[in-house]
């Protein structure tokens, strides 16, 4: 089964490894203001050379666990451990964390050197070593000859690269990004990426990164944690959460989903079996979780996972027919809006294949969709 | 709710002279508003002032002569007196006056920046109740007028003054305190009047730094005490200037304050002016004493302007 080849492979990945430690470990966070409380009992572990991102909405609690990982907010109970030491009550500028911030926060009075540099000086660190360390950090970010400028004087893009550098030449065990390309615009923001992630393998250490940019998590990412209301839903490997979403907040959190609510009729060892008011047919899904029969579930299908056919499929089950009633055209793909009998909408991305004039399906035209069993997940909660 | 406080207006980063860039509609009438305002109150006074400080001092009414008059037919003259800059220079009188306003301003500025900084800076990491409640207070001792106040240090710092008295009978001191008329009482004036101004626009800067530089700083390895000089106390220098140039240049033409406070040894600019105008008549003499006053304040005005660009 196309589930047993992933598990072997997925065993090689360090946070597999019963045996592996963990380099940082979030154990039991609890944070609460008052009546207000933005973390929850969080427990995570992030292993050596991994870039984790957590991701969710603005107000989620991701700000807040960063900001706890780098010492600039107690938590109200739990223990965070870098390499094994505990350092919860520790100083931020006793941490041998760095952050880099969402506003960069260059200081605005001092030049690219200086402010590379000034990371450095409070380590004591010789003069000539200071230099070497800051020349090497730029030209890590291929800026080097921009020393004697002024923040002010770079653009976005540099201006978060100096950010990296001066987080960087500090050579910390831990580096921790707070929405690092939010002010990018999106052509740099998809080569910064790219950027970042070559640095980040290039040189090894560990990044934890806070973004609301799911595409930015999916691309980036070993693995990635999905935070809501300061809890978090799922962890795993973004195609893993993709693909097998645990909950029916983390499937409509990333990417476009469609979701049928149903009934489970019939189970056996690796597929189920229900009944939806959505769909005429009896519908199928892989699931290797025990569910009671008779249990309410949630099937959900991403777009591009459903196929769109002019003419009946010859299945007895996974399929339904409806009119397409809206067509959103984005160039690479077209998304088709498609009215069950039912009443229900049903999102399907095609590719275009062929030019807009001659595609093959228009407003209004009967379609028929459908879909393979391994391609609906089960959703339980 | 913050304070807005114009620390722009000393400080723009722009150089652009006029506050409006379109030449039709709204905007320009608006702009026309300020323009015609410094024209006419500011700088037309200030070039007749010139001119006065250039004639020569007669018994009449005005009680100057006309710089500019036709001699002869043809003859338009131009008779410049410069005896009353010389006069500046040389008479100890007029120094010493100078370099007693000057001194007082710099210690005042000196003081209100060691007493103000610090006070800026604590309203600033305050909670947002006591914040507004602190900037009430701070904005209170300008609901009174400026005499009043004066006059109520006068009263707390004579012979038999509320100090003195309490002094006395505590049996601290067998005789009554000299504080009136010193160097210092009129320091002391000057700090308790101008604080404020220092102050605010400290503050106003303050709140302006973003928190993440600090945060920054402290990230990358430096302890809280290290980063407040090395990053708040810089990222905070153009609201210090600003401070500091309207305590230096408010108190060194104050008359008030030394007048009320001070005795006839502690000589500054103001009265020295003020005894030109009314006392001895000599209007020329008062004329240039302002302009050498005005290029005392502008001058160091200029210059830290050039130098507050960050």
């Amino acid at each position: 089964m196309a589930l047993a080849e992933q598990s072997i492979k997925r065993n090689t990945e360090i946070w597999q490894d019963i045996n592996a430690e963990p380099y940082v470990q979030i154990e039991g966070i609890t944070k609460s203001y008052g009546d207000i409380t933005p973390l929850r009992d969080i427990s995570l572990s992030v292993y050596e050379g991994e870039l984790f991102s957590l991701l969710g909405r603005s107000g989620c609690g991701k700000t807040t666990l960063l900001r706890i990982l780098a010492g600039f907010e107690a938590p109200t109970s739990g223990r965070v451990l870098i390499d094994g030491v505990d350092v919860t009550g520790w100083a931020p500028y006793r941490r041998p964390v760095n952050m880099m911030f969402q506003s960069y926060a260059l200081f605005p009075h001092m030049t690219v050197y200086q402010n590379i540099a000034f990371g450095l000086k409070q380590d004591n660190l010789s003069k000539s070593e200071i230099i070497e360390r800051t020349k090497e950090a730029l030209s890590l970010v291929q800026l080097s000859g921009f020393e004697e400028r002024k923040p002010d004087q770079l653009s976005g893009g540099q201006k978060q690269r100096v950010a990296l550098a001066r987080s960087l030449a500090k050579r910390p065990k831990l580096l921790l990004l707070d929405e690092p390309m939010a002010a990018l615009d999106k052509r740099l923001r998809e080569q910064t990426q790219f950027e970042l992630v070559n640095i980040q393998e290039k040189i090894g250490l560990t990044f934890i990164l806070v973004t609301h940019d799911q595409e930015e998590a999916m691309t980036m990412s070993t693995r990635m944690a999905v935070m809501d209301e300061g809890r978090i839903r799922q962890v795993g490997m973004p195609h893993d959460i993709y693909e097998f979403p645990n909950s029916r907040y983390v499937a409509e959190f990333i990417g476009s989903i469609n979701l049928f609510d149903g009934i489970v009729t019939e189970q056996d060892q690796d597929h189920v079996l229900l009944e939806t008011p959505d769909i005429d047919c009896q519908c199928c899904a892989a699931h290797t979780g025990a569910v009671p029969i008779g249990a309410n579930v949630t099937l959900a299908i991403r777009p591009e996972k459903i196929m769109v056919s002019a003419s009946k499929p010859p299945y007895s089950q996974n399929w339904a027919q409806g009119g397409i009633k809206e067509i959103a055209y984005l160039g690479d793909v077209s998304i088709y809006y498609i009215q069950l009998v039912s009443g229900k909408m049903v999102m399907a991305t095609l590719p275009n294949l062929l030019r807009l004039s001659e595609r093959e399906f228009k407003w209004d035209d009967v379609v028929y969709v459908f879909w393979r069993p391994e391609n609906g997940s089960i959703l339980t909660s | 709710m913050k304070t807005k406080f114009p620390t722009h207006v000393f400080f723009s980063k722009s150089r652009k002279f006029f506050p409006f860039h379109r030449t039709s509609g709204a905007g320009f009438w608006l702009g026309i508003v300020p323009l015609l305002w410094v024209l006419v109150l500011f700088v037309l006074p200030l070039l007749i002032v010139l001119k006065v400080s250039f004639a020569e001092s007669v018994f009449a009414i005005p009680p100057f002569s006309e710089i500019i008059s036709f001699t002869g037919e043809y003859f338009l003259e131009l008779k410049l007196n410069l005896g009353n800059y010389a006069a500046l220079l040389h008479d100890t009188y007029y120094t010493s006056a100078f370099i007693n306003s000057t001194l007082l301003a710099v210690t005042a500025t000196v003081i209100c920046f060691l007493l103000g900084f610090p006070m800026a800076y604590g309203i600033h990491n305050s909670s947002k109740n006591l914040k507004l409640l602190l900037l009430l207070l701070l904005s209170l001792s300008f609901w009174t007028s400026f005499l009043i106040r004066i006059y109520a240090w006068m009263n707390l710092l004579s012979c038999n003054g509320l100090l003195n008295s309490a002094l006395l009978k505590l049996g601290i001191i067998d005789a009554p305190l000299q504080l009136l008329g010193t160097y210092s009482t009129v320091c002391l004036g000057l700090v308790f009047c101008y604080l404020p101004f220092m102050v605010f626009p400290v503050y106003a800067v303050l709140e302006k730094v973003d928190r993440s530089y600090i945060e920054a700083a402290h990230d990358l390895g430096c302890p809280p005490t290290k980063a407040f000089w090395t990053i708040t106390i810089p990222l905070s220098k153009s609201g210090i200037l600003t401070g500091g140039i309207l305590v230096f240049a408010t108190s060194i033409g104050e008359f008030t304050v030394p007048e009320l406070l001070g005795d006839a040894e502690t000589i500054t600019f103001g009265r020295v002016l003020w005894n030109e105008f009314f006392s001895n008549l000599d209007w020329t003499m008062a004329c240039a004493l302002s302009i050498a006053m005005m290029i005392c304040v502008v001058l160091p005005v200029f210059l830290l302007q050039r130098r507050a660009r960050i």
